[in-house]
């Protein structure tokens, strides 16, 4: 396992030296931390590199800031990769992918409905699994409301 | 109105009526219970199990139940699934759509009271009974085909016992309890002599209640 | 949520003659869009020009649940995600979970796994083209491929008791051994199934009436399959080769022999086949995994409550649908801190928009049907 991380780390060295000192191994798997303003374009250099699939995107709620996640994967190199960057709780925006990957569309909806987290340049940012009138973003931690029943502490 | 009900109206005003309402009554009810033509309301998991239930091993087409995914077409809805806030509305108006007379079977534990889902949902209605009367509530995760079959059978029974005329009505049971109170205070209620047989609840369920209970319910049966 | 759609404005065609687009709306409540999906459909006469599938009428917040259940109560959650192939989001929950907490599984563990998932993608595959091809008017291929699927469940269910929701990958391995005579059963439901297929192969897709209706309808190209993350079937229709079984490998999938079918045209007709012929294969891997399956324990003995470290883990299998991604986030307390489905149907169903338009309105419940989406794990 290690080995094939470290090949990829080799091959990113290789291909495209900007990339390669954001690049870490985190708990087995292959990350990549970008700081949000470059997130566009190190998201466009990886799919030049042959991250040619978006697998998923998500965002995980931190108590001082959104982690957005990305998981991309490659045919050619392949590999799959993380792709992390940090979004500010008080103004949550970070670009959209949809330039880069179509894939990104319903995905980097869900997070906009669930998270909050709006994302520029997205063609159609609306909420999808949630009616239009709903209040919050349920997934955020502090997510509260009276219809929600807490279950009971059983363990 | 239909005709049957003007007929049941008419009869129960003439003196001596009501010994041809209970013929007529029969042949109505009989008539419409052996056919329950159903409206397929399958939103999630439990509609897996009401498509097995009407295909060819359990085949519940034998009981004259035929699934018809048209709400003019059809006698009793069978809520096969989850139903969220979103969804509600849909369901709502489908039912609504349904013409008189008609039923509701709450198929799965979801449709009885939000299942598996009752706890930390922000979305999932816990129960179709907080907006549509049902009849007959179906147990599991999901109920197997056999339960709905046994539902059917259930439902032909409480469709047995309506009346054309309106002062013969049957009053319908349209919600859970909410408090353990009010549960146990349904409990008693239910406890009358002729109700300790092994189906007991679903026959009992809807005549022995507290009319208070009952108020709310909107529509006539 | 209202359900009333904004009518447009009437235009004048080129003889000046006022043509109204008709805006058409199906669902959240029909037969043929395979449970809850909703489309609004934009018509110019008879030909669509704008898809716009919403979904969301399934919604159920399993995401938010998980991160108030311990580890082990998540999985019966995950069962109703993808509620016609319920064993692969067990799988893929549970893989997650080993690698975050490191726990090693038994290898008969993990060839019962390979068994019950590859008889799951049979029934899924046998639900999918029994309802595509119901929608499209061939009802009797439902019937067989129901009975199919029938057979199927009730192995599942003298396996773990139950037809749908199965609970039966857990952390650590599976929840039970099989019964006496269980493996013998499988091989000859396999033996027979592969006739049955032929069968429905020249009952369907031989049928000039399949092809008129199916060929040439949804083309998607290889090209944007990929940049629109389609996967699985819907994928390998358009000839992409990707499967997560050979290019991803994980499990015992390497020691067997299998061949992934792939599709040229990437039309309805060709995502169709692929699964058939995927079910095929697994005819194949089922037989390979019995043969060389060894007595062993089925579990790895695990504390009832589970406490990885802080970390993070991302597993992902090939469910019938494409590539299923569980991803979970431990912060070391007995409840997984985040739990993330990445759904294969979710990301297929959002092709329907650029695949639909260009056909006529009765082509939309053929091209949904050949993207299978189960609407379980499109709105979690
Ligand atoms: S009762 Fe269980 S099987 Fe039925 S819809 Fe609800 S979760 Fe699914």
């Amino acid at each position: 396992m290690s080995d094939h991380l470290e090949e990829l780390r080799e091959r990113i060295s290789e291909l495209d030296p900007t990339i390669y000192p954001l690049f870490s191994i985190e708990f087995g798997d292959a990350v990549i931390a970008v700081p949000l303003d470059d997130l566009l374009v190190t998201m466009h250099r990886l799919r030049e590199l042959g991250f040619d699939r978006l697998g998923m995107v998500t965002a995980v709620d931190r108590p001082e800031f959104f982690v957005l996640v990305y998981r991309l994967h490659s045919r050619a190199l392949s590999a799959g990769l993380f792709v992390k960057a940090k979004v500010h709780k008080e103004d949550p925006v970070a670009p959209s992918m949809f330039e880069v990957w179509p894939a990104a569309d319903w995905q980097e909806r869900e997070v906009f409905d669930l998270f909050g987290i709006d994302f520029e340049g997205h063609p159609d940012l609306k909420r999808i699994f949630l009616p239009d009138e709903f209040e919050g973003h349920p997934l955020r931690k502090d997510y509260d409301h009276p219809r929600v029943i807490r279950r009971p502490d059983y363990i | 109105m239909a005709l049957v009900d003007r007929i049941g109206t008419s009869l129960e005003r003439t003196p001596g009526g009501g010994i041809i309402l209970t013929s007529v009554d029969a042949l109505v009810d009989w008539s419409r219970g052996q056919s329950l033509w159903a409206m397929p309301m399958g939103t999630a998991c439990c509609a897996m199990e009401f498509i097995a239930a009407s295909f060819s091993k359990f085949d519940y087409d034998r009981l004259g139940t035929f699934p018809r995914p048209d709400p003019r077409h059809c006698d009793v809805m069978v809520l096969a699934g989850t139903i969220t806030e979103k969804m509600k509305p849909a369901i709502q108006r489908l039912w609504d759509q349904m013409p008189e007379p008609k039923w509701a079977i709450a198929m799965g534990n979801c449709t009885v009271s939000g299942g598996i889902f009752y706890y930390d949902s922000y979305s999932v209605v816990r129960g179709a009974d907080e907006f549509i009367p049902v009849d007959v509530y179906i147990a599991g995760c999901p109920p197997r085909p056999e339960s709905l079959i046994d539902a059917v059978m259930q439902l032909r029974e409480l469709v047995h016992e309506e009346s054309i005329a309106p002062g013969k009505r049957r009053e319908r049971n349209t919600k859970l309890p909410r408090s353990k109170a009010e549960a146990n205070e349904r409990m008693e209620a239910m406890r009358t002599p002729e109700s300790d047989g092994p189906h007991a609840p679903a026959k009992v369920v809807n005549k022995e209640f507290p009319s208070d209970v009952i108020a709310d319910e909107g529509g006539e049966v | 949520m209202t359900l009333e759609i904004e009518s447009k404005e009437a235009t004048h065609d080129t003889d000046g003659l006022p043509v109204e687009e008709l805006v058409v709306n199906i669902g959240p409540s029909h037969p043929s869009t395979h449970g809850v999906g909703r489309v609004v459909v934009h018509l110019d006469g008879e030909v669509m020009t704008h898809v716009e599938p919403i979904v969301g009428y399934l919604h159920r917040g399993i995401e938010k649940m998980s991160e108030n259940r311990t580890y082990l109560q998540v999985v019966p959650l995950t069962d109703r995600l993808d509620y016609v192939g319920s064993m692969y989001a067990n799988w893929a929950y549970c893989r997650a979970v080993e690698r975050l907490a490191g726990i090693s599984v038994p290898e008969r563990a993990e060839y019962l796994r390979v068994i019950v998932c590859e008889l799951q993608r049979i029934a899924s595959h046998m639900m999918a083209l029994g309802s595509a091809a119901g929608d499209t008017g061939a009802a009797t291929m439902f019937i067989y491929t129901f009975d199919e699927r029938e057979r199927i469940i009730e192995a599942f269910e003298e396996l773990c008791g139950s037809r749908l929701t199965y609970n039966y990958v857990r952390p650590g391995g599976v929840s039970f051994d099989v019964p006496e005579g269980w493996l013998d059963n499988v091989l000859a439901f396999c033996a027979a199934h592969r006739d049955k297929l032929t069968e429905m192969d020249k009952l369907f897709f031989g049928n000039v009436i399949a092809k008129g209706r199916l060929k040439g309808i949804g083309v998607l190209s290889a090209e944007d399959a990929v940049a629109w993350g389609a996967s699985g079937p819907v994928a390998r229709g358009s000839g992409v080769n990707w499967d997560l079984r050979k290019h991803d490998t994980y499990s015992v999938y390497p020691r067997f022999d299998f061949d992934v079918p792939t599709g040229s045209n990437g039309d309805a007709y060709d995502r169709g086949r692929v699964r058939l012929f995927e079910c095929y294969e697994s005819c194949r891997i089922i037989e390979q995994a019995i043969s060389q399956m060894t007595e062993g324990p089925v579990k790895t003995p695990l504390p009832r409550l589970l406490r990885p470290a802080p970390g993070e883990a991302y597993s992902h299998i090939e469910s019938a649908r494409g590539s299923l991604g569980v991803y979970v986030v431990s912060d070391g307390t007995p409840r997984p801190y985040r739990m993330h489905v990445r759904s294969p149907a979710f990301c297929n169903l959002a092709l329907l928009k650029i695949l639909a338009p260009g056909h006529m309105l009765a082509d939309l419940v053929a091209v949904m049907g050949s993207l299978d989406p189960v609407f379980g794990e499109v709105d979690r």
